[in-house]
């Protein structure tokens, strides 16, 4: 194990940021820790790295105890969100400032921060001050200097978030490239859940300082473990039924109350690619308004508008969508394939039930 | 009601138009207030200053020369350059720490810290000086102590520095607070993740990135701690040859009319507050500029494609 967590919790006054929080990283992984903001998933990086220690609990880099480590003995790597570079220093200096502290030889480091310039794409840039650079070299330099002196893990926090939309795709795919080239067990911070999903291998889920979920991004995203997962990762339409007669309502909607007494209410949770659509009005039971079709490239986001006035969403691919000849304002029904109940927050969901026959997979066409 | 609607229909045109009249409208207002200004900096503080360097060569450059040589006046010197000497790096080192805590750190009082930093401002620097009397004057809580150790601080000093040190504690400390508050504490947690030391962190990262302000914070401090009379005066007891100060050897060279001296030693502490102010515009335009630099290295178009 590269990183391991053992109930680590972090208080800041009275004020815990961090709940008694498990799991361990395998050498050479690519790790996102997902979350919204303040659900603590940079003081775990912090706490990993050693400039926040916890409150309660073990931290173990490489099978070694890291609690009484301070972060300058722990040799990790930290990109700073602000990247955080050494304004009166030369891209070069920075670089080379963590080899310098550590003693290196001169010609050492003239070496090894020459590899990481040209590994990095920022060859020429050396005499540069970091006021002269454009955001995404900034972060590469970032990068270079938390990657020079050969760290046992590199740690980025919301290494994404100061980029426009275009570069971040850009820098996404750069640093899959970069950690298969280099393999050093990388853990990111972000709030951004399509960039944990397209990023890493295994996503770390944190609400309100609980880790939430630990799985890849297909687990997390097809079995989540609570309905918060199932909120955050991807998108979720909700609805609540009201049991009568030995069946659980929503207007026209139909589903198995499973002995629950009538009365009671229940809620169940679908992904948008399990809502069925056709244009023929009668080819299933529930109507609804189509009432706006964004293009997202190949996919669309259909809004559909229920008798009740509550509006689900669906997806389905251009062809799909010419297929059925769909208009906005149109009248359509629908079917739900498959659900799971929902039994709150941070309860976990019941298995996906199928209410039609027609299996189909959830992953890989998009969240 | 149809006036409203037709000003708000166009609203950047108006608000271009009123901004324009705005600063070109009466042209008469703006040369009266500017000869109003300028008229008043050249009587208060041109022509003065100006009249302190007539009067100080009044004699011709070998008066102005004799003047100054006096042991006397030497000596005035002699103990304000040490004075400076010794009360400026103290307040480097004071404001250092002061300013870097109130930056860096969280804690209660902090608010009260920030007061009292700003305190000998708001003290007359004769009550400044008659604090320390109280505190070290032989009728003081701490007199007879030292006095049997046979310590001398008030009228000697000892005093004369504590006193300046005192007066001009919050300069480099006021400079500093702002400076460190808007550079935040990630490149110092960046230094200590690449291995640096804290005192390490602190020469190659942190007193790199607040050198110009504190630079600032050393110019004012030194130029007031030549400067300051009042606090001063109370404490020396004005020992010709061995307590006097510039400021103070000036206002006693006045009182013995001898005034052609009084300038020239003036003058001397004029052309210390002119070079203050030129190197201080300078350090002004200098950090402006990187300021400017950094704000627009921030809002440049990021090429990071083009680079790739």
């Amino acid at each position: 194990m590269s990183i391991e967590l053992r109930n680590v919790s972090k208080k800041f006054g009275g004020v815990s940021a961090v709940n008694d929080v498990n799991f361990s990283v395998k050498e050479g992984e690519l790790v996102a820790l997902l979350g919204p903001s303040g659900g603590g998933k940079t003081t775990v990086l912090r706490m990993i790295s050693g400039l926040e220690m916890p409150t309660g609990g073990d931290i173990f880099i490489r099978g070694v105890r890291v609690n009484d480590i301070s972060v300058q003995q722990r040799n990790i790597g930290f990109v700073f969100q602000s990247y955080a570079l050494f304004k009166n220093m030369t891209v070069f200096k920075n670089i080379a400032f963590g080899l310098k502290i550590k003693k290196w030889k001169k010609t050492d480091i003239h070496d090894r921060v020459h590899e990481l310039l040209h590994l990095l794409g920022l060859e020429g840039l050396d005499k540069r001050y970091p006021h002269q650079l454009s955001g995404g070299q900034r972060q590469r330099v970032a990068i270079a200097r938390a990657l020079a002196s050969k760290p046992s893990v590199l740690l980025l926090d919301e290494p994404f978030g100061a980029v426009d939309a275009k570069i971040r795709q850009e820098l996404r795919d750069w640093l899959v490239t970069l950690h298969n080239d280099l393999n050093v067990t990388t853990l990111f911070v972000t709030h951004d859940q399509e960039e944990a999903m397209e990023v890493s291998n295994r996503i770390v889920i944190f609400s309100r300082g609980n880790l939430e979920q630990i799985g890849t991004p297909r687990e997390v995203y097809e079995e989540p473990n609570n309905e918060f997962v199932a909120r955050f990762i991807g998108v979720l339409n909700v609805l609540e039924l009201t049991v009568q007669g030995g069946v659980a309502r929503f207007g026209e909607l139909e589903f198995p109350a499973l002995d629950r007494p009538d009365g009671s209410k229940m809620r169940i949770g679908f992904r948008p690619f399990a809502v069925q659509i056709s244009s023929d009005t009668g080819a299933y039971r529930c109507r609804a308004v189509l009432r706006h079709t964004f293009f997202l490239g190949v996919m669309l986001r259909l809004e559909l508008e229920l008798p009740s006035g509550l509006t689900i969403r669906s997806r389905m691919t251009k062809e799909e969508y010419s297929a059925l000849g769909l208009q906005d304002g149109q009248e359509v029904s629908f079917i739900i394939k498959r659900y799971r109940i929902l039994r709150g927050e941070s309860e976990p969901l019941s298995p996906e039930i199928h209410s039609g026959d027609t299996a189909f997979s959830t992953f890989g066409a998009g969240i | 009601m149809a006036g409203y609607v037709k000003n708000s229909s166009r609203p950047s045109r108006d608000a271009v138009a009123k901004s324009q009249r705005g600063s070109e409208e009466s042209p008469v207002i703006k040369w009266l207030l500017i000869s109003v200004a300028l008229t008043f900096t050249l009587i208060f503080l041109l022509l003065p200053l100006v009249n302190v360097f007539a009067q100080a060569f009044s004699k011709g450059w070998s008066g102005y020369i004799k003047a100054l040589v006096d042991p006397d006046t030497m000596s005035a010197i002699k103990l304000t350059l040490l004075v400076a000497a010794i009360s400026v790096p103290l307040n480097v080192v004071f404001g250092l720490a002061a300013a870097w805590c109130i930056a860096k750190f969280n804690f209660r009082g902090k608010p009260l810290l920030i007061t009292l930093i700003d305190l000998p401002f708001s003290v007359s620097p004769v009550v400044a000086g008659l604090m320390f009397v109280v505190m070290f004057g032989l009728q003081g809580y701490l007199g007879p102590w030292l006095d049997a150790r046979d310590i001398k601080i008030i009228f000697a000093v000892p005093g004369i520095v504590l006193a300046t040190v005192f007066i001009t504690f919050p300069f480099v400390a006021r400079e500093l607070i702002p400076v460190m508050q808007a550079t935040g504490s990630d490149q110092e947690e960046a230094a200590l993740s690449l291995g640096a030391s804290g005192w390490k962190t602190f020469w190659y990262v942190t007193l790199p990135s607040v050198k110009w302000g504190l630079l600032y914070g050393v110019i004012l401090c030194n130029a007031r701690a030549m400067g300051e009379f009042g606090a001063v005066s109370i404490v020396s007891g004005h020992i010709t040859g061995q307590t006097d100060t510039m400021p103070l050897r000036v206002e006693k060279l006045y009182q013995e009319y001898n005034a052609t001296a009084a300038f020239a030693v003036a003058s001397l502490l004029a052309l210390l507050a002119l070079v203050t102010l030129g190197v201080k515009t300078f350090l002004e335009w200098r950090q402006e500029r990187e300021y400017d630099r950094a704000q627009h290295a921030a809002s440049e178009p990021d090429n990071f494609s083009s680079t790739k």
